[in-house]
């Protein structure tokens, strides 16, 4: 465990000393801010609180980012080491491979929960003090921000394994970019096209279910527009998630999986990687 | 269990040992059926030409790499196991071109590796200190030069007093005096009872200080044992250089007769040749000469002429390197 700890500071500190964690928390402060400016305008039609609203806005493009932010993270960290010459030094030190892998995944989340709490978290105090609006289904907007965090740790975990199967960075970098695009934009892009051109015929409702649960962007965006009543209702969507017999415990299961899976992939290609 | 291991190990007294090892690279062999046992408190010395498979062996004794065929034992154990990583604490390890966090300080890095040996921060100091980069130790790896970036490789696997050091190369890069005093500092750790694994090319440094030495060529181990028993198996002759009173070297050459090996000769010196074995019987030949011989001077082969020896001997298998 001291291991594990060591190795995620010196990752943390690298964050911190490359100004990668202060750039994410004014990316996504920013982000949080505006969309959450904006987004107190139509409230009072639909009788939506401030923080539903801010929500659903923010967990759609958080979407987007955050996988992109997580990558970023993810990609150089170990075909990074193999290239520099670095992982063969440690691997000399009393450390394990598993070890070595969970502490820069330990260091990764860190950097990302202290991103996302500064800037998600900031910007939903400076809404509420500045704007006066209320701190009704606060629990949506917290829930909002534990829910990217374990979407970043997905996309971490699926960076490091990108990371450990290819032979250099740029292939790491471009292999990157096609995961996201496959999993933030392609994967339902593809699922929507396949479904109007079926009419309805093959895709039954439960397949579609399914195949939305397969994607860990759906499983987040769902979560996060079904877990809470308000929310739920702002977004239009009452309902639909439970009658489609996906309960929260599943949605965060399958999420869950999406971190462990990678993860011991990359562990066993890592462990029989030779250097 | 520990004991148990520690003490089997202490019985054949073998730190490392290798049976039979190869390793193959796609359809490359880079070592080939290597067979050698190092022992606790020896200091053995690599050489080869480069691509010889040096770092390859010391990437296999460090567990870094698995060998193809035959089996690595290190400290009593395989070295690419995870439990040989408790063993890593008393390992220090010196790559042949070393690398580190680029963005991080010296003394950043070495406060890094410390803690994961579980090495004070005043040791850290300290070799920091010893190597000559305390002056640096607060600016980014990235400005450092070559020579900066050996010290503090040489500094981290110094860390924590190792009692098995591997250190490839250790002296490129360093200035006489620094490679004056890390000869030192490795003294010092063999005086404790370390065992130490280095390649090098720079044979006249280490002549002095290896126990042992390992001739590779190619992948294959061609000779390997101290320095007395390389010049017995490299059979060179030794020289003689024989002062005679002036005017008489043509006779002397004839008195000793034609089954000695005469070289050069001129108006007092001869030069004779012989082998190791056949050494004893000419020096008292020459002695029973009486009064003419003035000087009598023994040459023995250079380490340097027994390392070509054996890289250009009728060992050649292939050209390659």
């Amino acid at each position: 465990m001291k291991m594990l700890w060591i190795l995620a500071m010196k990752e943390l500190r690298d964050g911190l000393r490359n100004r990668w964690i202060a750039a994410a928390i004014i990316v996504l402060g920013t982000l949080a801010l505006v969309l959450s400016l904006l987004g107190s305008a139509p409230t009072g039609s639909v009788k939506a609180s401030a923080m539903d609203i801010s929500v659903i806005s923010l967990a759609s493009l958080s979407v987007y980012l955050i996988p992109l932010i997580a990558l970023m993270l993810s990609f150089d960290a170990l075909v990074g080491e193999f290239e520099r010459g670095t992982m063969m030094l440690l691997l000399t030190y009393p450390v394990t491979r598993w070890q070595v892998i969970m502490g820069k995944f330990l260091g990764h989340v860190l950097i990302l929960f202290i991103a996302i709490s500064a800037g998600y978290g900031g910007a939903m105090l400076i809404m509420t003090v500045a704007t006066d609006a209320s701190m009704d289904g606060w629990q949506a907007y917290v829930s909002m921000m534990a829910s990217s965090l374990v979407l970043g740790a997905i996309f971490i975990a699926l960076g490091y394994l990108v990371s450990v199967l290819v032979k250099e960075r740029a292939t790491a970098a471009g292999a990157a970019i096609g995961l996201w695009l496959v999993f933030v934009v392609l994967y339902d892009l593809l699922l929507f096209g396949a479904l109007l051109i079926d009419e309805g015929q093959l895709i039954s409702q439960q397949l579609f279910s399914m195949l939305m649960l397969i994607s860990p962007t759906d499983t987040y965006r769902i979560l996060n527009l079904s877990m809470f009543d308000g929310v739920s209702q702002a977004a239009g969507i009452a309902g639909v998630a439970s009658e489609a017999g996906m309960s929260s415990t599943l949605l965060i299961s399958v999420m869950l999986l999406w971190i462990i899976t990678p993860l011991i992939a990359t562990l066993l290609v890592f462990q029989r990687r030779e250097l | 269990m520990t004991t148990a291991k520690t003490t089997t190990a202490a019985a054949n007294n073998n730190v490392i040992s290798l049976d039979s090892v190869s390793k193959c690279y796609g359809t490359e062999t880079v070592v080939s059926d290597v067979n050698f046992n190092i022992q606790s408190g020896e200091c053995v010395v690599l050489v080869g030409h480069n691509g010889a498979g040096k770092t390859t062996l010391m990437k296999l004794m460090l567990g870094l790499t698995r060998p193809t065929s035959g089996t690595v034992e290190v400290l009593g154990g395989n070295p690419a196991f995870s439990t040989a990583v408790a063993q890593h604490r008393t390992l220090g390890y010196l790559p042949e071109s070393v690398a580190f966090y680029e963005a991080m300080t010296g003394r950043e890095v070495l406060a890094f590796y410390a803690r994961l040996k579980g090495v004070s921060n005043i040791a850290c100091d300290n070799l920091l200190e010893t190597v000559g980069l305390a002056h640096a130790a607060n600016r980014r790896i990235g400005t450092y030069s070559k020579g900066m970036r050996q010290r503090l490789g040489l500094a981290q696997a110094m860390l924590g007093n190792p009692q098995l050091l591997f250190l490839d190369e250790p002296t490129t890069g360093l200035d006489p005096s620094l490679r004056r005093q890390f000869y030192e500092l490795i003294d010092a750790l063999h005086k404790e009872g370390a065992t130490s694994v280095i390649s090098s090319h720079a044979l006249n440094e280490v002549e002095a200080r290896a126990n042992r030495f390992i001739i590779m060529k190619a992948g294959i181990m061609i000779a390997c044992g101290t320095l007395d028993e390389l010049y017995k198996q490299a059979a060179l002759p030794v020289r003689l250089k024989v002062s005679v009173t002036p005017g008489e070297a043509a006779s002397v050459a004839e008195r000793l007769g034609s089954e000695v090996n005469i070289g050069e000769v001129n108006n007092q010196t001869l030069n004779l040749s012989c082998f190791n074995g056949d050494k004893m019987p000419l020096i008292r030949r020459i002695s029973d000469l009486g009064e003419v011989v003035n000087d009598l001077q023994i040459m023995p082969p250079k380490l340097d002429e027994v390392y070509n020896h054996f890289m250009n001997g009728d060992k050649m298998e292939g050209s390659r390197s």
